[in-house]
């Protein structure tokens, strides 16, 4: 493949995942966050393969499998049979000011573009200018776990701040030792199973999975 | 091979008590492991006592002074844990907080988080360390929540999200060390090894690391627990099983710091600046101001000894960012000092708590006279903690002390204030508890005294005689990472 063509790819893939990252912002319903953070991570890892054949990185290949079979299908099957065994399906988020949580994940964009520029500039990959992307990616994961109130979407959050992180060991370096990807993996595993315990737990305890009525913890004075 | 021992007990443990579930013999595997763990940690201390550093396992595995301590503080606090929550977590089940499966979760989850802090702790790979470090929060995440109440679900929720959150920053400090670094030492998992990162140090890109470290700080200081990032410790620690609290203000505290600072060697190694320290002198100070001023208001008593672990790791954090030989051994004493003290603490509040039904600290009364084991360890404990004199925390305040009066003068008074307001402040709190008449509703109960007993020991030897080999060790270590 021609190195030209790749770059193209690769920002283009970048492109997708950014946009889903903003898309999960906004988003109202259980699926419908769901399938976003499905699509993020088929973006990711078709990215992931592209380098690999480009940069002639075989071990990119192990992580793209990876990040397809527990990202795009794994996680997304159990988040799915969650929200519908648990029926969480009507909860419908209330958003709070979407136009102002774009407006700060359009900051967070710039910002990261900014504090990328000094790695960008050392950096003599094919695939510098996405590393800036995949700052933005975590920290609008970040964001989305601090405006919303929803387990289901703390959790997605979470996980997409994930695969923010893979992007950018990707992006900056052709992926990190396979041995710390492979471990990544597994604690992102653990915590799925962790996170499967607690939406039971929250959901009984709780009543929904609204994690706003969690507010029993706070300092006396 | 003393190393794989020891760190294939516990895992081993773990998969044992999974099974053995809530049998009436689980507490006892759980003490023999820990104990197993234990003497195979004093073994590979002796070995680096003898034969210096060592790599091991083709270089996965790096073992000098500094990591080699705090795997045996560790094993020690987890064994004489164990030794305590037998006889607790019985209490527990008995009354009906924790159910079957909680059982089984408890001492499995107990071993894999002792397996998973001695795996930080020995490995030579800063990615394998950010690895086990999510793998020790993992498990105690569940640990946390195990009465199952709104309040323990609160809590570890807010734990699991702070700390994956956390964490997440810290990895994003970790690609970008592999990025300066796979470019002097070529890629592969040779360029995230410790001790070849730290040859290198030097010609590393001072302007990512420093970039990197601002993630690093942020990551690993949440699970430190400084301030402003320490939110989720109070709760984590009030509510989960008091031995959790033990552990996790003894010993994953400590972890997390110890990770933090390999990080800042090799930044101020490679900026050649003093730029890391400052950041963790700031965080540092920061902490014990806000958590000295927090202990005043506390009602709760699992919380208020938390919020002093929170100003103890500033202490430790602000000591090792200031650097210089002394100040990093009294940083290093001072972390064995507060392991050993706040782990008795929680023992005895654990007692405490069982016995009067509560951890509200109005409500707990007249522990001298009701039970004196609880009352003096206690006292003494807090004595300990709040460094007077006979005590080895002493020691490590006032050589942190001498070294901030030669360095940083200006910052002198802050950290006396910090000092001055938290020795207050536990007083205050504590001398209601222990002195005055029992009240009716206070029960006897048999108490582990040999846990208590042996950590106040330890930490009064500390005091009055540093064991030869003991400060050989702190002064190599300190001079890896001053």
């Amino acid at each position: 493949m021609n190195i030209e063509i790749a770059i193209k790819l690769t920002s283009f893939l970048a492109a997708f995942v950014l946009l889903t990252a903003f898309g999960m912002l906004v988003q109202r319903r259980m699926y419908g966050l769901v399938n976003l953070f499905a699509w993020q991570g088929f973006f990711l890892s078709i990215n992931t393969a592209i380098v690999g054949f480009v940069a002639g990185k075989h071990h990119l290949y192990i992580s793209s499998l990876l990040t397809l079979t527990l990202k795009v299908i794994l996680l997304p099957y159990i988040l799915h049979v969650l929200i519908r065994r648990l029926k969480l399906q009507k909860e419908v988020e209330v958003v709070v000011n979407i136009p102002m949580t774009m407006l700060i994940g359009i900051a967070l964009v710039i910002f990261s573009y900014h504090l990328t520029a000094p790695v960008r500039e050392l950096s003599t990959l094919v695939t510098r200018s996405t590393l800036a992307v995949a700052l933005a990616t975590v920290m609008i994961g970040m964001l989305m776990m601090i405006t919303r109130k929803h387990a289901v979407t703390q959790i997605i959050g979470f996980l997409a701040m994930e695969n923010g992180l893979f992007f950018a060991a990707t992006s900056a370096t052709y992926g990190m030792p396979l041995v710390v990807e492979l471990g990544v993996a597994l604690d992102v595993l653990i915590a799925a199973f962790i996170f499967g315990i607690f939406f039971f737990h929250i959901h009984t305890t709780f009543d929904s999975l609204d994690v706003a009525q969690m507010e029993r913890l706070k300092e006396d004075d | 091979m003393i190393l794989l021992i020891l760190l294939l007990v516990p895992l081993f443990a773990a998969v044992m008590l999974a099974f053995v579930g809530d049998r009436r013999l689980a507490p006892e595997i759980n003490i023999l492991g820990s104990a197993a763990t234990f003497v195979a940690g004093v073994g590979l201390a002796l070995q680096v006592y003898e034969q210096g550093p060592m790599l091991a396992g083709g270089k996965f595995f790096f073992v000098d002074a500094f990591n080699v301590y705090l795997a045996v503080l560790t094993s020690f606090v987890s064994m004489t844990t164990a030794i305590f929550s037998r006889r607790y977590m019985r209490r527990e089940r008995e009354h009906g907080r924790v159910g079957h499966m909680g059982m089984r979760f408890y001492h499995a989850m107990f071993q894999l988080f002792i397996f998973a802090m001695l795996l930080c702790l020995l490995t030579n790979n800063i990615g394998v360390l950010w690895i086990a470090m999510e793998l020790a929060t993992l498990s105690t995440v569940l640990l946390v929540s195990l009465y199952r109440t709104p309040t323990a679900i609160e809590a570890a929720w807010k734990y699991f999200i702070l700390c994956g959150v956390g964490i997440s920053q810290a990895l994003f400090g970790t690609v970008l060390l592999y990025f300066a670094a796979e470019k002097v030492l070529g890629e592969g998992g040779d360029a995230l090894l410790w001790t070849n990162l730290n040859q290198v140090s030097r010609s590393l890109e001072p302007t990512v690391l420093s970039l990197a470290f601002v993630f690093l700080m942020v990551g690993y200081g949440t699970k430190v627990g400084l301030v402003p990032l320490h939110n989720w410790l109070p709760d984590a620690h009030s509510e989960g099983p008091t031995p959790i609290s033990a552990v996790l203000s003894g010993l994953l505290l400590n972890v997390a710091l110890y990770a933090l600072v390999r990080c800042k060697v090799l930044v101020d190694g490679s900026t050649g600046t003093h730029h890391a320290g400052n950041i963790m002198m700031g965080f540092g100070l920061l902490s014990i101001l806000v958590a000295a001023f927090s202990l005043l208001r506390q009602k709760d008593i699992k919380r208020m000894f938390s919020y002093s672990s929170i100003e103890h790791m500033g202490i430790a954090t602000f000591a090792f960012g200031l650097g210089g030989p002394i100040a990093t051994f009294g940083g290093l004493l001072h972390m064995l000092g507060h392991s050993l003290a706040k782990s008795s603490i929680f023992f005895t509040v654990g007692h405490a708590s069982q016995m009067h039904k509560t951890q509200e600290m109005d409500k707990i009364k007249g522990l001298f006279k009701g039970n004196p084991l609880v009352g003096w360890g206690m006292m003494f404990g807090v004595m300990a903690i709040a460094g007077m004199p006979p005590f080895g925390i002493f020691t490590s305040e006032f050589l942190i002390l001498t070294a901030t009066i030669k360095d940083a003068p200006l910052l002198t008074p802050f950290l006396l204030l910090g000092l001055a307001v938290a020795f207050a402040a536990l007083f205050r709190k504590v001398q209601p508890m222990v002195s005055g008449e029992i009240p009716p509703y206070q029960k006897m109960l048999k108490v582990a005294h040999v846990p208590v007993l042996l950590h106040l020991i330890l930490v009064f030897i500390l005091g009055i005689y540093l064991p030869d080999f003991l400060s050989k060790w702190f002064h190599t270590a300190a001079e890896l990472i001053k």
